[in-house]
């Protein structure tokens, strides 16, 4: 009993003593090879890195409920690629265009309708059809990438209305509102997940589906349920982020899947799914972001960024077994 | 006893899987407070049963009737609104959640907008736990919580609603005897509140003492209802095999050799301490104890499964160490396991490839597989083994569970082991071939293997074994000689007793 409580407490606490890590490194690192003047560890730029873990930090708190359930969506990226399009194109059609700035509400409506309806779509082929979640959603990615770019070919999309850039930059204390928005979303999910029975069933879920299934749980609806959220909190993350920038290219969102799952795996959420967390999500979310900027910061470039965040990714998952290893007794496979 | 309504009856019903007909014309009657046992032999229909019941599969024919109402079960949902609770004999819990999560797994107690009612659910679980007399509270994790102390958050399920009828399936098979006590009251509680219990169990001194009535099944068949006050252990065991129980040892002993393998207190961390044993060559060991007792675990140290954290295992004297299964292989060590569709065979693929599975890599003509090579080994296996097969194309899936056993038992014998290891040989096989395949191990110790038995079923260790070893709670009680060995004072050992001379 007690050293299950200190091996939860080491694996729980592992993102945010990772965190604390990173930030020591690069603010030391930083005095030695940065090229700004400014330190690592300003509150500016921390806020700015909160704005900018936003779009992938929204989606991966859905992903997390969705691999606590034992399942995985790969197509968030093509949903928040496509629910940007119509949100901006939306903008441009007539009647909204009449009707002055109250079509921004209704662009978001329309565009969390979109996302909504899309996750819909991969919850009722995962429950009615019983195919792997997996499959589905890489079926869905490639089908729903392709309605990207039948909507406008490879042009970009693209529609700039200067009270929604303001309604995007606008901020309380300096946290603007895609920061906000993040951390609303990880709040209202941690809470469900926590306290509601639907959060809690999603455990039983993906804990063992079959006892689920015998405790008279209703497995298909429960799913489909998630996959909505998901769907939602694409479409959301995309409305936050293209309020500001107005500008959409047929090929952004790709790989935010990967990002969403790595993120979540280095939370501490288990892929085979009934165990994980939104408060370590955040974390992991946060670590990643940390770590891009943090090497930026020291000069490395982009594919540098890629192959360190890589082999952390790996690291963690082998520490992560190691915590988990029933030290001799466990059967060796 | 007065005219009741029955709380339940079941009245033919007929479920047919591809070429099995697995429950025929099965009819059963359940009155409010009687406990009423369901016997039958592995195989006999009684899972399925439940899960028609249960609402999991659809019968072909035949009608649920549940307060006089004929009913559909379409689901678990619906045979819980019945009244009708399941006692699952495999874990259903989520280790993950805590155990009051569990004992209110589907129907956790809601406050508005779908929060828990968190301080309900622990009051109302902490209650059970204590009627249930347990050493864990509402808030413990279930993963963290023994198998046995997991059975009893199952069967705290029974009592969070007021069920018209309760089925145990197996419930006991992990207890301790206190917990059984504690089961027991639990029982006689529900009972005496007016509820239908159904009990499924092997254990003949469970059934007679809380049981009312006795139904027995036999291969998918209803053979009959029957008053337990009115028959004995014999008479079931005849319903149930359709001839005497034979609890019969083993005489014959055939000459011994060397000693083939010798363990020195060999420990592996909670799962087993200080074991010591030795078997020689044609000799036939057998290890028999309870779910847990740790006898599975040891066979997979042996077969370098995993990693003692103490002591030595010696082979021809000369001290050895297992890192994995082929170190194992190499010194002559096979393992029959437990599960053999899950481990012991490749169910999708044909005989002969299951069979050289473990040698493929040397039965090579020049870079590709040898054919012929593989197809004399299967031919000279299956005449010794007697395997009835259409053929090497077969694939083994298709095949019986008897046949499946000897495929095995043929892939590691034509690895020319010295030291076989046989994980409950016959379980899930049908009488016929239980006692071919018991044969064919006194066969083997005959032609000099040395054989470790493990296993579960009382008469298969007295059959087959030369000496027995019986196991409690990770150590060695006491090892028989098949002379000195009856039926009372094994039961004793691997119930923790230790009566007469410890070996």
């Amino acid at each position: 009993m007690k050293s299950d409580n200190m091996s939860n407490l080491i694996k729980n606490g592992a993102i945010w003593g990772f965190i604390v890590l990173e930030l020591i490194f690069f603010q030391v690192a930083g005095e030695f090879w940065s090229l700004s003047e400014r330190a690592f560890m300003d509150l500016d730029n921390m806020l700015l890195l909160l704005k900018q873990s936003a779009p992938i930090g929204i989606i991966a708190v859905g992903m997390t409920v969705i691999m606590i359930n034992g399942n995985i969506d790969l197509s968030v990226g093509a949903i928040y690629a496509l629910c940007a399009i119509v949100m901006l194109d939306s903008m441009s059609w007539p009647f909204m265009e009449s009707l002055g700035d109250w079509a921004i509400p209704l662009a978001w409506l329309f565009a969390l309708l979109t996302g909504a309806v899309l996750g819909l779509i991969n919850g009722v082929i995962v429950w009615k059809t019983g195919v792997d979640a997996f499959i589905v959603t890489l079926g869905s990615m490639l089908g729903y990438r392709g309605l990207v770019f039948m909507y406008n070919g490879e042009n970009p999309t693209y529609h700039l209305n200067w009270t929604m850039v303001d309604i995007a930059e606008w901020d309380i204390f300096g946290v603007e509102t895609p920061a906000l928005v993040f951390l609303a979303v990880a709040l209202i999910v941690w809470f469900v997940m926590t306290r509601t029975v639907h959060g809690r069933n999603a455990y039983a879920v993906g804990n063992n589906r079959e006892a689920a299934v015998n405790a008279a749980i209703r497995v298909g609806p429960h799913m489909l349920i998630n996959f909505v959220l998901i769907g939602f909190l694409a479409a959301l993350s995309a409305v936050t982020f293209y309020s500001g920038s107005g500008s959409v290219n047929p090929n952004d969102g790709m790989l935010f899947e990967l990002w969403a799952i790595t993120a979540v795996v280095l939370g501490g959420t288990k892929l085979i799914g009934g165990a994980g967390s939104i408060v370590g999500t955040f974390g992991g979310v946060i670590a990643i972001q940390l770590l891009r900027k943090g090497l930026g910061h020291i000069g490395a470039d982009t594919a540098t960024v890629n192959l360190v965040i890589g082999l952390i990714l790996i690291a963690v998952l082998f520490l992560d077994r190691q915590l988990n290893v029933k030290g001799k007794e466990e059967l060796k496979v | 006893m007065t005219e009741q309504t029955p709380v339940l009856r079941l009245e033919g019903i007929v479920k047919t899987f591809p070429g099995v007909r697995a429950l025929d014309g099965v009819s059963l009657t359940l009155l409010p407070g009687e406990v009423h046992a369901l016997m039958g032999e592995n195989g006999a229909g009684k899972s399925t049963l439940m899960k028609v019941l249960g609402g999991i599969y659809q019968p072909d024919e035949g009608q649920i009737i549940v307060d006089e109402q004929p009913v559909v079960m379409s689901g678990p949902l619906e045979a819980k609104a019945k009244g009708i609770v399941f006692i699952h004999q495999e874990l259903s819990l989520a280790t993950e959640l805590s155990v009051a999560e569990n004992i209110y797994l589907g129907e956790l107690p809601r406050k508005r907008f779908g929060l828990v009612d968190w301080a309900q659910l622990e009051a109302n679980t902490n209650k059970i736990l204590k009627k249930l007399n347990v050493g864990f509270n509402a808030k413990t994790r279930v993963g963290s919580l023994s198998i046995a102390n997991q059975q009893m958050v199952e069967i705290a399920r029974a009592l969070t609603v007021d069920a018209k009828a309760v089925i145990f399936d197996e419930p006991t098979a992990s207890l301790t005897d206190a917990e059984k006590v504690v089961l027991f009251e639990v029982i006689a509680d529900l009972q005496s509140q007016g509820v239908g219990i159904a009990y499924i169990s092997h254990r003949m001194e469970e059934i007679f003492k809380i049981t009312d009535r006795i139904s027995v099944l036999r291969d998918g068949q209803y053979q009959g209802t029957v008053n337990a006050a009115e028959t004995d252990e014999e008479g079931v065991t005849q319903m149930m095999i359709g001839r005497k129980l034979d609890l019969s040892r083993n005489e014959s002993h055939h000459e011994l050799g060397e000693v083939a393998i010798e363990v020195r207190g060999l420990s592996c961390g909670n799962l087993y301490h200080d074991v010591s044993f030795e078997v020689r060559r044609g000799e036939v060991v057998g290890f028999y104890g309870l779910v847990g007792a740790g006898r599975t675990e040891i066979a997979e140290t042996l077969f370098g499964l995993r990693n003692p954290s103490a002591g030595t295992i010696l082979m021809n004297g000369e001290e050895v160490t297992i890192q994995s299964p082929a170190d194992a292989i190499a010194r002559g060590i096979s393992l029959v396991p437990e599960d053999r569709k899950g481990q012991g065979l490749v169910l999708g693929m044909n005989c002969r490839d299951n069979m050289t599975l473990p040698q493929v890599g040397d039965l090579t003509a020049g870079p590709f597989v040898s054919d012929g090579a593989e197809v004399a080994i299967f031919d000279q296996y299956r005449d010794k083994l007697d395997i009835r097969t259409p053929g090497w194309r077969q694939t083994v899936g298709n095949l019986s569970g008897g046949n499946q056993q000897k495929i095995v038992i043929g892939k590691w014998l034509s690895m020319h082991p010295n030291v076989l290891i046989v994980d409950e040989p016959t379980r899930g096989i049908d009488v016929g071939s239980k006692s071919e395949i018991h044969n064919l191990i006194r066969e083997l110790a005959a032609q000099g293997y040395a054989v470790i038995v493990v296993s579960s079923e009382m008469p298969e260790v007295l059959h087959v074994s030369d000496r027995i070893v019986a196991m409690y709670m990770g150590r060695i009680i006491r090892t028989f000689t098949s002379e000195e060995v009856t039926e009372d004072n094994l039961i004793q050992a691997i119930s923790g007793i230790e009566g007469g001379k410890v070996a």
